[in-house]
């Protein structure tokens, strides 16, 4: 059985996240994990970042308790009518045209 | 599965023949179900937000003249992102060319996140000490998780701190961690190994949770 230090843990914590160890590391990284409370806290905060990451997809809605200053620099969320209005028409003009289309 | 799963989209054989057959509903629902992940992705090679707009435009107009030619090896929406990324790649290159935005953060000092080789961590007792490759510190308390909504401002932070990241770094933790896409996909998608994949989804990762500690520990200090 292998003792990992901390710092190899933190090296290790996206592999070990995305169960991309060998199996006896794996269960060495675990029991490190189990009696190391700062490995075990970084990993839990590795884990956070990516779930905070993830909620960047919902739409942004001002949190109720946002503060009155400046909008936040809005995060590319749509594309513009216009440029939705084209790629239909484009869509339209190059896929209706099909002869195998039954319309 | 990651990107696929969401959204209540038919079946990938039925998009496909929709797409041929020129159902312009079905169109119009991918289009507004994957162009905001489109734009984000995009958004993560290009500086400017109309760049943006004109590559994931471009990925769908190739979509449309190309879909008759999908073989179906992977996933219909796998395929589009790769058309995006070879797209929106080829669009940087061409954009450095005039400005050296994205040369600019390769520089960018690394915090937090792998430490060069010939410097030692200092976040780690070194070889001298009691134990070695330990913790000096652990790693500070973050606050409880906030509720469904982010915070604006733990948005802007979280954006701010992509923002700073090496180009391919961006790229990598904005499909996986932001998209939601697994490390198969990412790696079909920019055509990149797992084990590099891993490098750049880590070294982003680690320095995106330094961001957040320093933020969440200034905002923890009572004023």
């Amino acid at each position: 059985m292998k003792r990992f230090r901390c710092e190899e843990v933190v090296e290790l914590a996206t592999a070990y996240m995305d169960d991309a160890l060998e199996e006896s590391a794996r269960g060495d990284l675990t029991a490190h994990l189990a009696g190391c409370g700062g490995c075990e806290r970084y990993v839990g905060q590795l884990r956070a970042t990516a779930g905070l990451l993830g909620r960047l997809r919902n739409p942004q809605r001002h949190a109720a308790n946002g503060s009155a200053e400046a909008p936040p620099e809005a995060l590319p969320e749509e594309l513009p009518a216009e440029a939705r209005e084209r790629l239909l028409a484009a869509f339209r003009e190059r896929r209706t045209a099909d002869p195998r289309s039954p319309l | 599965m990651g990107i696929i799963a969401a959204g209540g989209l038919p079946p990938d054989d039925v998009v496909v023949a929709g797409l041929r057959s020129g159902d312009e509903e079905l169109f119009a629902r991918l289009l507004d179900e994957w162009s905001p992940g489109m734009l984000r992705v995009a958004g993560s090679y290009l500086s400017t937000r109309a760049s943006a707009e004109e590559v994931v435009q471009e990925t769908w107009l190739a979509v449309i003249a190309g879909i008759d030619g999908f073989e179906g090896r992977s996933s219909v929406k796998t395929w589009i992102y790769r058309i995006l990324a070879n797209t929106a790649k080829k669009r940087q290159a061409r954009e450095s060319r005039t400005i050296p935005w994205s040369s600019a953060f390769d520089g960018a000092p690394e915090h937090d996140g792998a430490p060069a080789a010939d410097r030692p961590d200092r976040r780690f007792h070194g070889a001298g000490g009691p134990s070695p490759g330990a913790w000096r510190e652990p790693p500070a308390r973050w606050p409880t998780p906030e509720g469904e909504a982010l915070a604006a401002e733990t948005r802007d932070r979280l954006a701010a701190a992509l923002a700073e990241l090496p180009p391919r770094q961006r790229t990598v933790i904005t499909l996986r961690d932001v998209e939601g896409c697994t490390s198969e996909e990412v790696c079909e998608i920019l055509a990149i190994s797992a084990a590099n994949q891993r490098v750049l989804l880590h070294r982003a990762r680690a320095s995106v949770r330094g961001r957040l500690s320093d933020y969440f520990q200034v905002a923890a200090r009572p004023s």
